[in-house]
């Protein structure tokens, strides 16, 4: 995850409001706009013809125009209201067996016709040092075709009041229920794109995801101490019927902790987070030692994110993003002896680029391929990878697995992190039932502090919430908890999968990778999970 | 795009000034042209140029604020823009903490420009990915790297007459090479303003040298150890800390540099004596621009001086309530050093760890900036003044202030550049007792 673009989004940080770093601003009522398919055809067709009247042998058009809106507030005040918008065309290309891009803001036919031929010149300059040429797994055209992310209410047309007044509303519930300071967010994203490729497919697609997230303060004057707790909600690929904060998809779990589903109360969620902060100023500090954890969906996300979906991503095993985010000990021998062992047999872990309300859901990946959803680790064993067409061949498949995603139309398309996410057990079993059975652990929700190595090896964890377990039940807050995993002993822990009944998602709006950086969102679902023996530390100090 | 003359930025400012007509507007114009390189396998993966400029302009109607961006500067343009941030203003709330427009500003020079950074050519870069594949090879390594350079303006205005303009360049490189077997991984970083100063064959021998020299890792006992880091092993942390200096977030009780009781620790020893850092817009090597996003002239500012909390940073708002000058948020982060190098640091430890650089460094605990992170891309053990042989990896659990306390002994400053940092700084390489580690990691 990028902690820098989260930063620059929300003026958290330096207490400095910058504007969020995505294209120009503009009025809320263009937010509700599209551009004409007819138009972007006929540009997309201008592109393609001339690139491979230069001597492409293959070209895609992305138009794409990227809408954002940020509402961002503390306490009784309105910080910042942006609407951004960032519009234009990339044109990759294969020439001389090698890729070429070239992008531009401009979408007359002349400048699209003029990209192109500089994205043919460039991959025939970059040809020189090619040493072998690109081989695209094949993928049949589509023709003429749209998705959208199912939504119910579009956030760009609820008007800026309404969100203005739920989150003065929200904060106004924290300060009451004794928060001294809140911080709540709207993100909203709006990705209207336009694939088109000589394989012959034009594919339109309008996507949308949500996120709503806060951060309530308590203060002990008298002792100096500070401690917070973040809200609960997930960023979601859904409209904002998210907010409706529905009963159904309320869940009441142990330590009389209520987490959230497919909506969100954030009202609710605000009053008991400021309760829970000032429960953290005075909770004991946890003594180290080893614990059998109960993960909450709400942390167990962000732990399958680090140490299962990054170092299956096949670019970085192959040592493409050695230089940056790193490689991965998933290396191709591992796969290939069929029997390594990421997990134990209760572990089943799926890409899925189709989950319904996912943030990485989409009806096909920035090459124009049909998302799909396939296995991982399939009870235990690591049998598969995250791939796209000019890496399909490396695991000898016949076609890419969809996950090809760049964060604008200026961005060079690469593989992303599908959607990865914990299978739940098979068995009928509850957190609560699963607490019952634990003698001495600790009960974590929320996801905190993270930190992985360039390998995905080593990680370490903190979170929101911390329950000690004894002999079966909750007894008290604890605080100054993270625990530390070295991935495989980690999931080949885990003994113990809740079922489908307690499946949720959590995800990342900003998960960063590539030089110059990217930032893509994606989601992990899973149930309440418990591995057993893991190594928890304490992280208070003292500065004396 | 071009990097505009400082009368052709002007002229689009005027412009935009004029057009508006709220109370008061300010109008900023940046452009850059960017270039880069990657390669990784040993054969470059992408390269591309990248021209890009922005309009900024925000205007106020009495309280309430308004604020647009575009990116083409015809007339009918400058006129949308300004009639949009006019628009967003009238709809958006009073903003109670509104701060007016600042007055019109003196600001020092600083030497940001250097012309042979901005003359860099696609071949020149091809030459720097060749140059560290070339030796890589050689060496049975494989490179990884990136080199990025800019050359950019900055241009400000606004209706109380304030204007500025100047312009910058900046490299960045990194390679990390890494042994064909995987048992070995070495890296190299610089990051200047001048790549007249660059030179890729002598620097990939660095990254070259630590990728062999650490093949055949050994495993220590996680604990506390004497550590060197070298510049880029501690940069990340110091800039970390940084986040807890906004006076704000110290007064309301929530940063480690809030006060018992209430207020904060401006003015409280928290540091070895030997600690003094500052910031200062016209430093030679590390030179930036004399003004901060707000337009407030950048000073040199002490920060740390010998141990002391000599600055906070308040927002125009809070220096108001708080009957306290603004004044220009740093660019830079200088640490004040003496003349030994890493290796110097080295020879005069009996027993100790040699830190190339940190990794993946995040915030544990705010309330004492408890940081976690690991080692990477060569960790190495010194006995009697000697670098003995490469040790396994570690994660770190520790605060930058009590590593700023447990000082030994301090090196030679030089330049480093971090692409989670704001700052641009001067971190001399640090001799630190004590320093945490909590487990190993597996990971080259």
């Amino acid at each position: 995850m990028q902690r820098r673009d989260f930063i620059k989004a929300s003026g958290i940080g330096l207490g400095v409001l910058l504007l969020p770093a995505y294209g120009r601003v503009i009025a809320a009522e263009e937010l509700v706009g599209k551009l004409d398919v007819g138009l972007k055809k006929r540009l997309a067709d201008t592109a393609m013809t001339a690139a491979k009247a230069d001597g492409a042998t293959y070209c895609d058009v992305r138009i794409g125009r990227y809408l954002r809106q940020f509402v961002i507030t503390r306490e009784d005040k309105v910080q910042n209201v942006v609407n951004t918008e960032s519009t234009g065309v990339g044109i990759r290309v294969i020439a001389n067996g090698t890729w070429g891009f070239a992008a531009s803001s401009d979408l007359s036919a002349d400048s699209v016709a003029r990209a192109a031929r500089q994205a043919v010149q460039i991959a025939k300059a970059n040809s020189k040092l090619t040493t072998e040429p690109v081989q695209l797994a094949p993928t049949e055209g589509v023709g003429e075709v749209s998705w959208a992310t199912p939504i119910v209410k579009n956030s760009m047309e609820v008007p800026i009041k309404d969100k203005v007044d739920l989150l003065l509303g929200v904060n106004a519930a924290a300060i009451k229920a004794g928060a001294d300071f809140v911080n709540s967010m709207l993100f909203q994203v709006n990705e209207q794109k336009y694939f088109a490729s000589t394989d012959g497919s034009y594919i339109d697609q309008d996507i949308h995801r949500i996120w709503a997230p806060m951060t309530v303060s308590a203060i002990d004057k008298a002792t100096g101490k500070f401690r917070s707790r973040d809200g609960l909600s997930m960023p979601m690929g859904m409209g904002f019927e998210y907010l409706d904060g529905r009963k159904e998809d309320k869940v009441s779990l142990p330590g009389g902790v209520v987490s959230y589903g497919n909506s969100y109360d954030m009202l609710e969620d605000a009053a008991a987070a400021a309760k829970q902060a000032r429960e953290k100023l005075k909770a004991r500090s946890v003594k180290p030692g080893k614990f059998d954890l109960v993960l909450d969906p709400s942390h167990l996300w962000l732990t399958i994110h680090e140490s299962v979906g990054h170092p299956t991503e096949l670019d970085r095993v192959l040592g493409y993003e050695a230089n940056y985010a790193g490689t991965s000990f998933a290396t191709l021998d591992k796969w290939k002896s069929k029997t390594f062992k990421w997990g134990s047999d209760k572990v089943t872990i799926v890409a899925d680029k189709t989950q319904k309300h996912s943030l990485g859901a989409v009806g096909y990946d920035d090459e124009g391929v049909k998302t799909q959803r396939w296995d991982l680790i399939k009870d235990g064993i690591l049998v598969n990878y995250q791939a796209i067409r000019d890496q399909a061949h490396i695991l000898g498949l016949e076609h890419s697995q969809g996950c090809c995603y760049a964060d604008s139309w200026s961005s060079v398309q690469f593989q992303r992190m599908a959607n990865v996410s914990l299978e739940p057990g098979k068995q009928k079993l509850s957190p609560a039932d699963m607490v019952k059975d634990v003698e001495n652990g600790i009960y974590i929700v929320g996801d905190g502090s993270f930190s992985i190595d360039q390998q995905r090896y080593n990680a370490q964890f903190g979170g929101q919430l911390f329950y000690e377990i004894k002999n079966g039940k909750i007894t008290e807050m604890i605080e100054d908890v993270a625990y530390q995993i070295r991935t495989p002993e980690f999931w080949n822990a885990c003994v113990a999968v809740c079922d489908q009944s307690d499946y949720r998602m959590g995800g990342s709006f900003f998960d960063g990778k590539g030089q110059p950086g990217q930032s893509s969102a994606v989601s992990h679902g899973s149930s309440t999970a418990r591995f057993n023996g893991i190594n928890v530390i304490n992280t208070a100090r003292s500065l004396g | 795009m071009s990097i505009y003359s400082e009368a052709d930025a002007k002229a689009i400012l005027d412009k935009v000034i004029k057009l508006s007509k709220a109370d008061e507007c300010t109008a900023t114009l940046d452009g850059s042209i960017a270039g880069n390189i990657r390669y990784a396998l040993n054969a470059v993966s992408t390269s591309g140029i990248i021209s890009d400029a922005e309009l900024g302009v925000q205007v106020a109607f009495g309280k309430r604020v308004g604020t647009a961006t575009i990116n083409e500067f015809d007339d009918a343009s400058l006129e949308k823009v300004v009639r949009r941030a006019e628009e967003l203003a009238r709809l958006a709330p009073e903003n109670p903490e509104f701060v007016p427009a600042i007055g019109k500003q003196k600001y020092g020079a600083s030497t940001t420009w250097f012309e042979k950074t901005a003359a860099i050519t696609p071949e020149y870069r091809a030459g720097v990915a060749g140059d560290s594949i070339g030796p890589s090879k050689q060496a049975k390594c494989i490179a990884a790297g990136f080199l990025s350079d800019s050359a950019r303006f900055s241009a400000i205005a606004n209706s109380n007459g304030n204007f500025a303009y100047q312009t910058s360049t900046n490299v960045d490189f990194t390679c990390t090479v890494r042994t064909e077997d995987g048992t070995g991984s070495g890296w190299v970083a610089r990051n200047l303003a001048d790549v007249g100063q660059f030179d890729a064959k002598s620097e990939i021998k660095i990254a070259v040298q630590k990728a062999t020299a650490s093949k055949d890792a050994k495993a220590l006992e996680p604990g506390k150890y004497t550590v060197i880091m070298e510049p880029a092993a501690s940069a990340g942390l110091i800039s970390f800390m940084m986040f807890g200096f906004d006076a704000r977030q110290a007064d309301e009780g929530r940063s480690f540099l809030s006060k018992k009781g209430g207020g904060n620790k401006l003015g409280e020893k928290l540091y070895d004596e030997r600690v003094t850092i500052y910031a200062d817009p016209a430093d030679p090597v590390a030179g930036v621009l004399p003004w901060d996003n707000e337009g407030l002239p950048r000073e040199r500012t002490p920060v740390i001086t010998k141990g002391k909390v000599d600055y906070l940073q308040y927002s125009r708002y809070w220096a108001k309530l708080k009957e306290k000058k603004a004044i220009g948020q740093p660019g830079n982060l200088i640490m004040v050093g003496g003349d030994k190098s890493t290796m110097d640091l080295v020879k005069s430890t009996k027993k100790g760890i040699l830190v190339t650089r940190t990794w993946y460094i995040r915030m544990v605990d705010p309330q004492t900036v408890l940081l976690t992170g690991l080692t990477r891309d060569g960790t190495f053990y010194i006995e009697n003044g000697e670098i003995k042989y490469p040790i396994k990896n570690f994660r770190f659990n520790e605060s930058p202030v009590i590593m700023l306390n447990n000082i030994e002994e301090i090196g030679k400053p030089v330049r480093v550049g971090d692409d989670e940092s704001p700052f641009v700084m001067m971190i001399p390489p640090l001799k630190i007792r004590d320093f945490t580690f909590t487990s190993l990691s597996d990971a080259v």
